[in-house]
């Protein structure tokens, strides 16, 4: 009586099929992508790795004390050191320069969409519900096309890592620049800025302490992948997480999993360092 | 004075079709009704006027009149539905986008009631900006703009950010990041109303020699009936989106178009809008030269007086001779110049009669007032400062009594 009738819509399926579309005539372009993101990877890796780790340790303690004080300064040095101490530089190295490449690359993506966002009702009407599906949908869900493109390792982690931390920049720039101030923009318009201008001078200054809100959110969701993005392959701290769950390696899962906190709360510090201190020069006129 | 600008039949309605409204309109139909039935908002209907170059026209009305509304089509941030605007003859309703931002860029600045600074840039980056997008060297901005920071006071200030000043010094910012785009137009929207009344009258005080130096066109709103008197050399008024009445703010106090007009007006402190001019009545009568002292106190006596104003054949002020006088005078044979007080209390014609009531309660003698080249223009009584105080429902009749029944003094003349 109560049952469902018998009608199967196979969105699933067509989902599918347009993956193997994808990766059947589009391999060119993810074997492009590949070649550059895996490079710029092992460029940034490289380097993390051939800076001795006193220097690090100093630029960490120096961001510190300049975006907060002191004693946040002294602490994130102590993490840093920390870190080494349990034998996992290299993996967070990897880590890190995995961390970087995805916000950079989330950055050139998310702050012109949600720029354009900002300028377009329309499109601010379509991309929301793709910005909501982006963050609701469970992070292994994508992981499965993004292995049909790419090869096991860093760079269908990092793919997978954008998709993830894309949304906040994106609807923080928008915000930030639909939130300013009307008689500052009447203002920039009454003395004839163009177009450009207006956004140059005016809008994106304006708009930039929200705009870092979001960059500092997008930072952390990256950093939270860390661990889903080792599934597909990528290495560094989150693999070795997965590994010792795989041994019940309580003592190597803490370790793995303690130098994720301590970087996402350096990187969570340093950042909203350096929005509050964008806030306080620049606090709102109105 | 050349006409600067010229509104012609300006209606401004913001809505998705304000064209299907217009017809409406036409008819009678209420602001209210029209928002109920189209979701259009009636900012502006027919607006009408024409404002003279290096004027200050204030636009008054209280908040809901269309006042920002139709400023904001001065400089098209909003663009009038339907009618024309004419600066310097061409209509720039028609302009197109290269012509509207030259127009912006050269003729026309804007100073808003909060200010709209920029709070990323300090006070001299604010002041620069005009300049800066019109893509002048920065050592070229640099000394324009310190020159407009001077006028406006902000000297030392130039590196802090908006947000460390004061409310009235960041309007001084506002002041002069409009001045240094060295516009033939000023608009003003409600500059001073978001100030503490002392610093609000400060830099009402401050506009008015800012403007006696530069001469500017400018378009200054306000809700503020004394702020409109006190600086306005014209005025419109603002009801629900139409234009009541433009004239000076005399011409607002003494023939006021309708009960609305009274009704706004009647807040205001006429001793600080009437000017001397506006309360003097004119000597009764004028004798002839040579007339001596003998015709001095026959004309005395004539009219009751104890007093009389002595001039020239050119109408200038040369004394006083009292009735004392004028019989010593006679006596010991002198001339009306030996025997008459020089030391007359008067007034200039634009004098605000707040100003002239002090000299009026310490002197004997009714005021004169006299112009640059000292000539009388006319008598100001006790009577005249008091009646000109209240308001003008029945003023007329107190004039004419007034002059009638207690004028003391006569003016005669001499060689």
């Amino acid at each position: 009586m109560n049952e469902f009738p018998d009608v199967r819509i196979p969105i699933g399926d067509y989902v599918e099929k347009f993956i193997d579309f994808l990766a059947m005539n589009f391999g060119w372009l993810f074997d492009f992508i590949f070649v550059i993101a895996s490079t710029t990877i092992r460029t940034i890796e490289t380097t993390l790795l051939a800076t001795p780790w006193w220097v690090i340790m100093i630029i960490v303690f120096l961001l510190g004390w300049y975006f907060n004080n002191i004693f946040g300064g002294l602490l994130f040095a102590a993490f840093i050191f920390l870190i080494g101490s349990f034998d996992l530089w290299a993996d967070t190295m990897t880590t890190v320069a995995i961390i970087v490449i995805s916000v950079v690359l989330s950055l050139a993506i998310g702050i012109p969409v949600g720029i354009l966002m900002a300028f377009s009702r329309a499109f601010s009407v379509i991309m929301r519900p793709i910005l909501d599906a982006m963050q609701t949908m469970p992070t292994f869900v994508y992981l499965i096309p993004v292995i049909f493109f790419f090869p096991l390792g860093n760079v269908p982690a990092i793919i997978a890592t954008i998709i993830y931390a894309l949304p906040p920049v994106i609807r923080l720039t928008e915000l930030g620049i639909r939130n300013v101030d009307d008689e500052v923009i009447e203002s920039a318009e009454s003395f004839g800025s163009s177009r450009n201008q207006m956004l140059v001078k005016v809008q994106l200054p304006q708009a930039l302490p929200t705009m870092m809100a979001g960059i500092n959110q997008t930072t952390m969701m990256a950093l939270s992948m860390a661990v889903v993005g080792s599934m597909v392959g990528a290495h560094g701290l989150g693999e070795r997480v997965l590994y010792s769950i795989n041994q019940i390696n309580i003592s190597l899962g803490f370790e793995a999993g303690i130098s994720i906190v301590f970087l996402a709360i350096i990187i969570d510090r340093i950042t909203n360092g350096v929005a509050d201190r964008l806030q306080n020069t620049r606090r709102r006129s109105a | 004075m050349t006409v600067k600008i010229k509104v012609e039949n300006v209606t401004k309605i913001f809505g998705p079709r304000p064209k299907r409204v217009i017809p409406l309109i036409e008819k009678g139909t209420s602001k209210r009704e029209i928002l109920d039935k189209t979701g259009h908002t009636v900012g502006v209907y027919n607006a009408n006027m024409e404002i003279m170059e290096g004027e200050t026209f204030v636009i008054m009305g209280l908040s809901g009149s269309g006042k920002s509304t139709l400023i904001r089509c001065f400089n098209l941030l909003n663009k009038p539905t339907s009618g024309a605007i004419y600066v310097d003859g061409e209509n720039i309703v028609k302009y197109n986008k290269e012509q509207l931002k030259f127009f912006r860029q050269k003729k026309i600045a804007m100073v808003f009631q909060h200010f709209g600074l920029f709070s990323h840039r300090t006070v001299m980056e604010n002041i620069e900006y005009g300049l800066e997008i019109r893509g002048l060297s920065k050592t070229e901005r640099r000394n324009i703009a310190q020159k407009h920071i001077e006028t406006v006071g902000l000297k030392g200030y130039e590196n802090q950010y908006p947000d460390e000043l004061s409310g009235g010094m960041r309007q001084r910012v506002g002041i002069a990041r409009a001045l240094t785009n060295d516009p033939d137009i000023l608009l003003m929207d409600e500059p001073f109303s978001a100030l503490d009344p002392l610093i609000r009258r400060e830099m009402q005080l401050e506009l008015l020699d800012i403007q006696t130096r530069l001469q500017k066109t400018i378009i200054f709103i306000t809700h503020d009936v004394n702020e409109a008197f006190r600086i306005g050399d014209r005025v419109a008024v603002m009801k629900d989106g139409n234009v009541e009445q433009v004239g000076t703010p005399e011409d607002l106090l003494e023939s006021p178009a309708n009960d609305y007009i009274v009704e706004f007006t009647r807040e205001i402190d006429r001793s600080k809008v009437l000017q001397a001019e506006n309360i003097m009545s004119k000597p009764l009568s004028v004798m002839n030269s040579k007339d001596g002292l003998h015709v001095a106190i026959k004309n005395m006596e004539e009219h009751g007086i104890s007093s009389v104003f002595v001039t020239n054949r050119q109408r200038q002020l040369l004394g006083l001779v009292t009735i004392d006088q004028a019989i010593d005078g006679v006596k010991n044979r002198k001339t009306i110049d030996e025997v008459m007080s020089t030391d007359v209390v008067t007034a200039h014609p634009e004098e605000y009669v707040q100003d002239i009531i002090p000299r009026v309660l310490d002197s004997k003698y009714p005021l004169v007032v006299v112009d640059e080249t000292n000539r009388i223009k006319g008598i100001i009584l006790r009577v005249h400062v008091l009646s000109s105080i209240i308001s003008n429902t029945s003023e007329d009749s107190n004039e004419e009594n007034a002059e009638e029944q207690s004028i003391p003094t006569e003016t005669v003349v001499s060689e």
